[in-house]
């Protein structure tokens, strides 16, 4: 299991564009990925769960990887956040 | 009479069908085969996956790239484990049947996004409607129903959801009506692209129409008249002759060459503010972008465009220019114009405030990546920048060392940039126009925007109802600035072309030319009547008619001149 965790730098937190930006990121992978925010879990391959969620500017969330291909998974993650200024 | 918003030019005649308000009346029942009950739910969901990459497909072999963008939305959802999830469970746990254990997990959502506190979310909570109702009429068995249409008629809709649209035999569909919407509306975007005469926003219409009454849309208007008496029939009826002989008669110019007939060749560029309006521009014979508005990347949304955006954005208008020149202006914003993700201080005089280029040299971090993403692009076809409100050289110097700059560094970074990017600007401020031929020495091309350059030269707020009637094309002082802007560009060596209404509007066509314009940039829609102004003209009599007119002294005189038919000869 890999964890990253994370503040957001983007203006409006993960909804809009950056929200479906991270699901497609991730809905290719066969790891488990969850998203949390004070508690609250989400599942990342779920727009729905990620919009629902709603991870604020400044908010710090944490990401957990499970699966064969987790180190891919965080690193497609990294690249994703850092090309468009996630977190 | 009913008013709404104009969201598709012309007129259409019909009897009107009304499209019954989706109600699904949500049976709960007790199953008792689990398996059999998921298998329902996974084969409608199949079914309604397909139907979405279908029109996801034809929207794009049509280049409708926005239609296409809402559809993969769609599509999401329909893929969304958590939501599959949540219904198989509910199948599972409550032995319920799909279609109310589907409504209730989609409820669920809707509700946690419809608190909150934004409006891209409460949109999203549309689209969840639509991909759910989808499935729901799916699991009903129904298929997809498409509205049985045997005849022509205009279509009467609380909501029409793309997907509703695309349901729709278009072939015999002559036109929308809407209760919801605006003019940025998926309706309104549907409609223009599909030339069809629309109008949104119309209250309570579904209400007052019935199936069969005899409608007249008139696009132009925003306006919708239920039952009409026979005298008004004929009267629109006349109008849409009219407007359907000019629109034929201008198709026959299409492929004709814009020259007047001394045989001086004027290039017609295409104004774009909409990546749907390229194919228009295409198709009605421009010789390139004279004016790309970047602004509709940034607006309508609480983020910025990031670098990788805005190049797919360029790079696609370049690409489908094939090869012609495509001037794209850098983001014109501030003002009255204000960007949720900006955070704009309001301003007691935004149109002399902080706006165009002042905002960009202000904000470097947002002009460098408008410039990164240009340059980027610039590979891709005859790309040229150009920089909006530049009122002095010392600004015009610093937004080009900023482009330098940028320049300088994608070569560093490996990136492949062409190695010829002109760079131009907009003479919309009257201190600019006074100084062209100090300008001519500079840049590489100017363009006369003439809707700022009116509201600066008359100080008269082109968006105050009460001095409306100061704001005027046809001021003596406007036209001796355009004169002395064509005519110090020219002797200066660099192109000149003007991207205003006035470039647009055949009254003018035989003034400019006379004053020695060759490129005018106007809406796609103006091209061909402006092509056929020039085609009538003969450059002596263009010639004299500029001389005349700009020995006229007030804007009444230049009108009457102007407005005259007979010196088109």
């Amino acid at each position: 299991m890999r964890v990253l965790t994370a503040t957001i730098k983007t203006k409006t937190g993960l909804h809009a564009r950056p929200a479906a930006l991270l699901v497609n990121t991730v809905a290719q992978y066969k790891s488990e990925v969850k998203i949390a925010k004070n508690g609250q879990e989400a599942n990342l391959k779920s727009l729905l769960d990620l919009l629902s969620l709603g991870a604020e500017q400044g908010d710090r969330i944490t990401i957990t990887v499970d699966g064969t291909d987790e180190d891919e998974v965080i690193a497609a993650l990294q690249r994703c956040a850092m090309e468009n200024e996630l977190w | 009479m009913y008013k709404g918003v104009p969201a598709s030019p012309g007129i259409a005649i019909g009897p009107a069908l009304v499209l019954p308000k989706k109600q699904f009346q949500l049976e709960k029942r007790v199953i008792q085969d689990v398996t059999a009950e998921k298998n329902r739910f996974h084969q409608a969901l199949a079914a309604a996956k397909s139907r979405i990459d279908d029109l996801i497909a034809s929207a794009q072999a049509q280049g409708q790239t926005e239609t296409a963008k809402i559809f993969e939305a769609h599509r999401l959802m329909l893929e969304d484990p958590e939501l599959i999830a949540g219904v198989e469970k509910r199948i599972a746990e409550e032995k319920v049947n799909a279609e109310f254990a589907l409504e209730t997990t989609v409820n669920f959502y809707i509700n946690l996004l419809a608190q909150a506190n934004s409006d891209y979310l409460r949109e999203r909570v549309a689209d969840l409607k639509d991909v759910a109702g989808h499935v729901l009429q799916l699991l009903a068995g129904d298929g997809l129903q498409t509205p049985h249409i045997k005849a022509d008629c205009l279509i009467v809709a609380a909501e029409l959801t793309p997907s509703d649209t695309a349901l729709l035999p278009l072939d015999k569909v002559q036109g929308f009506i809407t209760e919801v919407g605006g003019a940025t509306s998926h309706t309104a975007i549907i409609a223009r692209s599909l030339e069809l005469p629309a109008v949104v926003g119309v209250k309570k219409i579904t209400s007052a129409v019935q199936n069969g009454d005899l409608l007249i849309i008139d696009g132009e208007q925003g306006a919708v008249l239920v039952n009409p008496d026979p005298g008004t029939v004929e009267a629109y009826r006349r109008k849409q002759a009219v407007l359907h002989r000019q629109k034929e008669e201008l198709a026959r110019l299409k492929g004709v060459a814009a020259q007047t007939k001394s045989g001086k060749t004027i290039r017609l560029l295409a104004n774009v503010g909409e990546p749907w309006e390229l194919p228009k521009a295409l198709e009605y014979g421009a010789d390139g972008i004279g004016l790309f508005r970047t602004e509709f990347l940034f607006l309508n949304r609480e983020t910025l465009p990031t670098e990788e955006e805005q190049f797919q954005a360029y790079k696609e208008v370049l690409v489908k220019m094939e090869g012609k020149p495509v001037v794209i202006r850098t983001l014109d914003i501030g003002g009255d114009k204000n960007l949720p993700a900006l955070n704009l201080e309001p301003e007691m005089n935004p149109f002399l405030g902080c706006r165009g280029i002042r905002l960009c040299l202000k904000d470097k971090a947002l002009f460098t990546t408008q410039l990164r993403a240009l340059y980027r692009a610039s590979v891709y076809g005859q790309l040229k920048i150009m920089f909006p409100m530049i009122s002095s050289l010392e600004e015009y110097r610093a937004a080009v060392k900023c482009a330098e700059e940028v320049r300088a560094q994608l070569i560093e970074e490996g990136h492949p940039v062409s190695s010829h990017v002109p760079i131009g600007i907009m003479v919309e401020v009257p201190s600019t126009a006074l100084i062209t031929d100090l300008f001519a020495k500079e840049v590489d091309f100017v363009s006369i925007g003439t809707n700022d350059l009116i509201q600066y030269t008359l100080a008269v707020d082109r968006m105050n109802e009460q001095i409306s009637h100061l704001y005027t094309p046809f001021h003596p002082a406007v036209l001796r600035l355009i004169k002395m802007v064509i005519e110090q560009a020219r002797k200066g060596g660099i192109e000149v072309s003007m991207c205003g209404e006035m470039a647009g509007d055949p009254r003018f066509t035989p003034l400019l030319i006379g004053l020695g314009l060759e490129s005018f940039s106007m809406s796609p829609s103006a091209l061909l009547a402006v092509k056929k102004q020039i085609r009538t003209l003969k450059n002596s009599t263009a010639k004299a008619l500029a001389e005349k007119v700009l020995a006229l002294p007030t804007a009444e005189q230049i009108k009457a001149v102007l407005g005259n038919e007979e010196n088109k000869e």
